[in-house]
């Protein structure tokens, strides 16, 4: 059903929280990803032309490079970009079919890929690019926030986390419940000023992302009481021959 | 946005189709168009393979044309669906409308007539929100681009109807509508390429990215070096000097053209006003593929802020 | 319910990943993660981070997350092949491995029975060269060598006759205490995991990193302050660095005096032929002065030093203490922040501020931790003081000329602060310390038939009469290395071997046989002349290098150019040790080392390379690998491991040894050993205990547990060494004392880089041609997802990464006129290569750099002629000569003149725009290569779905 659940107060919503102060753009929560999902609940993500020109296959989330600001004072921000499982996803509402479905129970949005005719009207709805159409099949894929595995229990506890975030060597990728004020994840997004992409589309993103510190000018001065000016020095050496320095 | 020539062919197809349906629908109980049953079946039968043509043409963008049934039942949420249910609902009145025009045409062929009318209007009306829903592309979220839609549907359909009238030298009504509203068309899509052009992006990389409070935002890396879905689907980029050109075709034989053509067919008639309507009405109808054409191809998605993709204003 | 789906969708929340799970150890870097790789219908469904693994602890970065592509790449070598057209047709035959074995026994056993040096045996990725290089040792020759001297051997030798350890493997920074992390030319690392995990962790309680780099990318880019110095100018800044410590004071006198050379005098006698060196008492003792007694044993405990001053001996000499010698050369004016400012590409009010910075962290915020512990003098303190600023450096310091001394420099600092091994600085990973330098020198002297060479092959040099060269100085290896060429050449010179020997410089080889190391791309610097090189012919026809064996997994660039290949198995299909004798696992916290097991079966005719050595040695004959009968000793890999003793109770594995497997470092083969392993994870971690995990160098319980593991000889402190002796050793025979000197066209050279303190000098390559119409350096780095493995082969991987462009700074582009996507050519004093631009912030104005080895040659790895790699990606080394510039004497490796390390980043170019109609394509395309025989066809469309329809 694409009309969207009705909002219940209290109630969880599953997302991620990326810290892009921390990413080094690895790429390993992207082909963590892959290689999971391509097993599983959307199985497979194909790739086209795997060993020739025009290599291009279907991921669920892609590790983008930006530079923001000019020259030293600038920064490199590594960007892993997937599906933010709004709150208000027209992606969801969109769709014709009721394939695209917002859940309820933790606000994760999917993709019913039996029921998807491959209009790809949500893929034009979202504007995050997180829609994924696998052309092979000829349906809609995306981002199942590992549906397959933080309910799984055959896996440990403490890994039924999504496998991007699972696998992060950097801990930039932390999962939770956005919705719950008290979550380590909302707690993190408080403390360190996560916000929403494109706020002003009023998708209402639950994903968040931790926004890079920003790093002193190259110009900074030194830190107080670091040490005699040059002007006070005349020959360091001579300050050592007096010295006397036991085990 | 990628101007798939399925799409740009059913929008133009089925919105001529259905302004056919709409006009037949109100100007055949006046009198404005030929009574004929020879007249109703060709316009009503073109109507009809003009929008049959259409959907036909959108179900090749599908990528499992197989389940395109499902497709009407999320009508409580999805203009696609709403204009699916439209589409089919308007598909009963209107073969009714058709057999009654060949037959005796009394008032129940009106009535279906007038809920022929009202279905196409409901149709192009959701087909219009389809893509003025759109939020991550600005150009379609857009106040003209619905009553474009409804606005371009009845002006080609009128201008049809006005060319298949000149046969039966029975014109001058879809004619004179034409003429009219190919000046109004003209006007519309004039305002609507001055605001888009004026208005600012609504998401820019800064804030797609929500970096711009180091700075101007650059991409350094792509996620991948070759290309893909996203970039082909919505990256569709059209060199600024070759979009203008586009609209001046856009505009001059679109909706100029055929106006004046059409208003010069009602003063002349006769075999030269026919020949004058079907000019006019092919340069609008050629003019519309260009116009639907550059409303793919200039409309700018939010996605490629992500890859470097400047929001053109 | 229509068939195609029902209206609601069918999640199956916890189906098992897999039916079966193995552990074993990743091999796509030299990180050596633990894995866990769940099988599904007999096909890898999902490799993930071992939770329980001590190097990565459940993380697993981008191209180990992309095994599943690697194992299943079409790329894979099918069978052993024996070429049967020229040289790089590509033309082969498939052969059985017993005409294998037999062809390669064959020529192998004429070398060894003639001249067994005429056998080259260099392995590129190699991670089992305890066993390579023993091999190579039993079988004779003394060249022998992996891709260390084109990697890391300048981090390696730089650490190693410093502080006995090294940045590169054998240590790390104290990731849970570090305050101040300054990191120079790391883009990625062999610890690349426990680096961002380190990095992570860091960030996550707000301490602050530096990225010294000329590029801003990767860790530089997530540092809370980059510095974008120009290449190769790295030591100059130290030295600044330093220079500013020492002027403002901000020395740790108390650590110098403790754990460093820097009281021990040095005799000051000027053409002497004791000059520089180290003045001791008749037990051989250093000596230092102290403040009451003057000149006594430096290692006394009761020593009250005095660092600066001019002393004169009983017997007459003049000394002086190495602080002195130290602080004199530091403070000199050329290493002023002024001096160095413009050089380095930043002002000199930073490089103060930086020396502030780090000052401050260090001295006026310490780290104590309540942990007591005894020093070697037997003295125990109640607490461990540290100084919490940690250092990591790696290939940008590395690759160049001046890296050895740089490295040194790093060092040098490192103890100035002193933060070497305290709570939140750098640490070493056991088994390291280890005595500076350790052991006996290296084999190689008197190669004689059918006799193995006593010893380690790579080893360390500890002065002129440890070298590796005949009376008149000619090198005795094919590489040079321990030749007064490259005297601490310790990782050998890959670099070299393919150009000597096409030369016979010194003299021809019969076989070069390799593992793992793409010679005939992108490990070689001049791909195209290394390729001339192995296709050259003499005066009759006949190849210069008569016989190739090359053995790799998949169908490199290098394939077409052997005469024989020996197909490798993947990382998941072997057995491996990863082991103590070698480049084990250890960490801070304690030694390990780990093990491969094959958690698939290879589904091609291949056998594992080791194995296929181990058979070959005992076909040989070679002693340690037959039995007195002659027999095989080991049935195969796994075998070995277990069974095969360096020395009585030291094996591979130092994990569960002794029968009952309750010894840990020294004990007698357990052949439950590999089975300990396994249920363990395929990895054994002994963790150090609170007391002994810092000052190891001085750290009574460290050492003499240490020595008990069998990690070390003897419990000795290992006294950290400023001023370095062995080089000051080679500088005397430059000089002209001693028995083994320089040749001529060597002396000044010698005499000249082998200095007993770090100093900054220009690259080689640059002091030695016109710089000046290649205004900018040229380096390369590996991307991450890519980093130390060949990743274009993976179906995933090369989508991140399928071509390459060359980085400018968007501001010195747009000056000379260069655009986004232009096209242009990189020029070099050597040649040319072509490449299309892309601009940006983060990069030295005067640099520009691509990454590396994403280029591939047409037709190779099983790539399509017009993928985007052949087509779009390109190749620095195109541009990077293998020699110096011309001058008089021997042709001179473009390397550290101490290490031999490959000079990868001296690199100077200058970049223009290509005409219009030469935009497009990559320039040299040399012509594709055509694949081996059998090889798998290529799909258009790959659904992997392990448990789904097999593709």
């Amino acid at each position: 059903m694409t009309s969207l659940p009705t909002p219940q107060p209290g109630a969880k919503k599953l997302g991620l929280v990326i810290d892009l102060d921390t990413c080094v753009g690895c790429h390993a929560c992207a082909t963590n990803c892959k290689e999971w999902n391509t097993s599983g609940h959307m199985a497979p993500l194909p790739d086209r032309n795997p060993y020739s020109a025009g290599q291009e296959g279907v991921w669920f989330n892609r590790v983008h490079s930006y530079e923001a600001g000019d020259g030293e004072d600038g920064r490199t921000v590594h960007f892993p970009r997937s599906c933010l499982h709004c709150e208000t996803p027209a992606c969801v509402t969109v769709c014709p079919t009721g394939a695209s479905y917002k859940r309820a129970e933790d606000g994760i949005v999917l993709v019913n890929t039996d029921m998807c005719i491959g209009c790809q009207l949500c893929a034009w709805a979202c504007p995050y690019g997180a829609r994924e159409f696998d052309d092979d099949q000829g349906v809609m894929k995306k981002c199942t926030l590992c549906v397959d595995r933080i309910y799984n229990e055959t896996i440990p506890e403490k890994q039924r986390v999504p496998a991007c975030v699972s696998t992060c060597p950097a801990n930039a990728r932390h999962f939770g419940d956005l919705g719950d004020p008290e979550s380590a994840v909302s707690k993190l997004v408080a403390d360190r000023g996560g916000f929403e992409l494109m706020p002003e589309l009023g998708y209402k993103p639950v994903n968040r992302y931790l926004p890079p510190r920003r790093a002193p000018k190259a110009d900074a001065g030194p830190p107080k009481d670091a040490g005699p000016l040059p002007s006070q020095i005349t020959n360091p050496l001579l300050r050592w021959v007096d010295k006397v320095l036991s085990r | 946005m990628n101007p798939a020539p399925s799409i740009v062919f059913f929008t133009v197809a089925s919105g001529a189709g259905y302004g056919m349906l709409f006009w037949m629908g109100l100007l055949r109980p006046l009198g404005l168009v030929p009574g004929t049953p020879g007249f109703g079946a060709a316009a009503l039968g073109l109507a009809l393979v003009l929008v049959m043509l259409g959907l036909l043409s959108s179900t090749a963008h599908l990528g499992r044309p197989e389940r395109a049934w499902r497709a009407v039942s999320q009508w409580r949420s999805s203009w696609l669906s709403r204009e699916g249910v439209a589409a089919i609902a308007t598909f009963a009145p209107a073969g009714l409308f058709f057999i009654g025009t060949i037959g005796d045409g009394g008032a129940f062929t009106t009535l279906m007539g007038l809920l022929s009318a009202l279905g196409a209007v409901v149709t192009v009306y959701c087909t219009g929100m389809i893509y003025a829903s759109l939020k991550p592309i600005r150009q379609w979220h857009h106040p003209l681009v619905t009553p474009g839609y409804l606005l371009f549907a009845a002006f080609s359909g009128a201008a049809l109807l006005a060319m298949l009238g000149a046969f039966w030298g029975q014109a001058a009504g879809p004619a004179a509508i034409a003429a009219l509203l190919g000046a109004l068309g003209f006007a519309l899509k004039r305002a609507y390429w001055a605001s888009v052009d004026a208005a600012r992006p609504v998401s820019t990389a800064e804030s797609a990215t929500g970096l711009g409070f180091i700075g101007k935002v650059r991409p350094l890396d792509p996620p991948h070096t070759e290309t893909n879905y996203l970039l082909r689907e919505m990256g569709f980029r059209i060199a600024r000097a070759h979009a203008a050109r586009l609209r001046l075709i856009a505009s001059v034989a679109g909706f100029a053209a055929p106006a004046v053509l059409l208003a010069l067919a009602l003063v002349v008639g006769g075999v030269a006003g026919g020949l004058l309507a079907v000019l006019g009405t092919a340069s609008a109808l050629l003019g519309l593929v260009a116009e639907r054409w550059l409303m793919f191809a200039e409309a700018t998605h939010t996605v490629t802020l992500y890859y470097g993709g400047e929001a053109r204003g | 319910m229509p068939d195609d789906g029902g209206a609601t969708d069918r999640i199956a929340y916890s189906a098992p990943i897999g039916d079966e799970v193995k552990t074993t150890t990743c091999y796509m870097c030299a990180c050596r993660c633990g894995i866990r790789v769940h099988l599904k219908d007999g096909r890898v469904r999902y490799i993930e981070g071992n939770p329980d693994h001590p190097v990565n602890k459940g993380v697993l970065c981008g191209k180990g997350s992309a095994g599943i592509m690697t194992q299943y790449s079409p790329a894979r070598l099918q069978a052993p092949l024996k070429r049967v057209g020229p040289r790089g047709s590509g033309e082969y035959a498939e052969i059985s491995w017993e005409e294998a074995m037999e062809t390669a026994t064959g020529w192998l056993k004429h070398v060894r029975e003639t001249d067994p040096k005429k056998l080259a045996f260099f392995t590129g990725r190699d991670q089992s060269q305890s066993l390579t290089g023993f091999w190579a040792a039993q079988f004779g020759t003394p060249n022998f060598a992996a891709h260390g001297g084109f990697c890391s051997v300048n981090m390696a030798a730089g650490g190693l006759y410093t502080i006995g350890g090294s940045f590169w493997e054998f240590g790390e920074p104290d990731w849970e205490h570090a305050k101040y992390l300054m990191i120079f030319g790391v883009a990625e690392d062999h610890d690349s995991n426990p680096i961002k995990m380190g990095l992570g962790a860091m960030k996550g309680r707000g301490a602050k990193i530096v990225s010294v780099n000329p590029v801003r990318t990767g860790y530089s880019a997530i540092a809370d302050e980059w510095v974008g110095i120009r290449p190769g100018t790295d030591g100059l800044f130290v030295m600044a660095l330093i220079h500013e410590l020492i002027r403002t004071d901000r020395v740790d006198g108390e650590f110098l005096v403790r754990y460093t050379n820097a009281p021990w005098l040095v005799v000051r006698n000027p053409g002497g032929a004791d000059d520089g060196l180290f003045a001791r008492d008749a037990e051989g003792k250093p000596l230092a002065w102290d403040r009451a007694r003057g000149a006594i044993a430096a290692d006394d405990v009761t020593l009250s030093a005095v660092l600066v001053g001019d002393f004169t001996l009983e017997d007459g000499r003049r000394v002086q203490p190495v602080f002195n010698l130290m602080a004199e050369r530091y403070l000199g004016a050329e290493y002023a922040p002024e001096a160095v400012a413009e050089r380095c590409g930043m002002s000199a009010e930073r490089i103060r501020r930086l020396a502030a910075e780090v000052a401050d962290i260090a001295f006026n915020h310490p780290l104590t931790l309540d942990i007591p512990w005894t020093d070697v003098w037997g003295r125990k303190h109640d607490k461990m003081v540290g100084r919490p600023v940690a250092f990591h450096a790696m290939r940008g310091i590395s690759a160049h000329s001046n890296g050895f001394h740089t490295c040194r420099a790093l060092h040098l600092l490192q103890m100035i602060l002193g933060a070497v091994d305290t709570p939140g600085s750098w640490r070493y990973k056991s088994p390291f310390p280890r005595p500076i330098p350790p052991g006996p020198g290296p084999a190689g002297k008197g190669a004689k038939p059918n006799t193995p060479l006593a010893g380690n092959i790579l080893s360390f040099t500890h002065g002129p009469d440890d070298l590796l060269v005949e009376d008149d100085g000619t090198p005795l290896r094919i590489d040079h290395s321990f030749s007064w060429e490259a005297p601490l050449g310790l990782h050998g010179m890959m670099h070299t071997v393919i150009g000597n020997a096409e030369k016979g410089d010194p003299y021809k080889i019969d076989t070069l046989f390799m593992f793992m190391a793409n010679m005939a791309w992108n490990s070689a610097m001049n791909p195209l002349e290394t390729i001339r090189c192995l296709t050259a012919q003499d005066e009759n026809g006949d190849y210069v290098i008569p016989h190739i064996i090359y053995s790799d997994a998949y169908f490199s660039e290098t394939v077409p150019y052997a005469d024989l290949i020996l197909p490798d198995t993947t990382y998941l299909e072997r057995w491996d040790a990863i082991s103590i004798l070698d480049r084990p696992i250890g960490s801070s916290h304690g030694p390990g080392d780990a093990i491969r097991q094959p958690v698939i079966k290879p589904d091609r005719d291949v056998r594992p390379f080791q194995e296929v050595l181990i058979e070959l040695g005992a076909r040989l004959g070679l002693p340690a690998f037959v039995k007195e009968d002659g027999s095989p000793k080991f049935k195969d890999y796994p075998d070995y491991i277990v069974n095969h003793q360096r020395m009585p109770g030291v094996g591979p594995l130092a994990g569960w040894r002794g029968e009952d497997g309750s010894k840990k470092g020294v004990g007698e083969p357990n052949p439950d050993q590999l089975q300990r392993y396994i249920d363990n994870g395929c990895f054994w971690r002994h963790n150090l205990a609170p007391e002994e995990s810092y000052f190891k160098h001085a750290n009574a319980t460290y050492l003499a547990n240490a020595k008990a593991m069998g990690m070390m000889g003897n419990a000795n402190q290992i006294v950290l060494q400023i001023w370095s002796e062995p080089l000051q050793k080679f500088r005397l025979a430059a000089e002209g004392h001693g028995t083994k000197q320089p040749p001529e066209n060597l002396r000044e050279r010698v005499r000249t880089y082998c200095d007993p303190l770090p100093f900054w000098y220009a690259p080689l390559e640059q002091q030695q041609h016109d710089t000046e119409p290649f205004p900018l350096s040229a380096v390369t780095q590996r991307p991450m997802a890519m980093y130390h493995s060949w990743g274009s082969m993976n179906a995933w991987l090369r989508q991140i990464h399928g071509s390459n462009k060359l980085y400018m700074s968007r501001e010195r582009a747009t000056a000379e006129g260069l655009a986004q996507d232009d096209w242009v050519w990189v020029e070099s004093r050597s040649g040319r290569v072509k490449a299309q631009l892309s601009l940006m912030e983060g990069v030295n104005r005067d640099t520009v750099w691509t990454w590396n080895a994403i280029g591939k040659r047409a037709g190779a790895w099983m790539l399509s002629p017009d993928a985007a790699e052949a087509q779009r990606g390109f190749l620095l080394n195109h541009v990077i000569s293998e020699w110096l510039p011309a001058q008089a004497g021997p042709r001179l490796a473009n390397a550290d003149p101490v290490t031999g390390q490959a000079a990868w980043y001296d690199l100077r170019v200058k970049v223009t725009k290509c005409a219009p109609e030469e935009a497009g394509v990559t320039d040299p395309f040399p012509t594709m290569l055509e694949p081996p025989p059998d090889m798998p066809a290529t799909p258009d469309i790959l659904r992997f779905n392990a448990g789904g329809p097999k593709p």
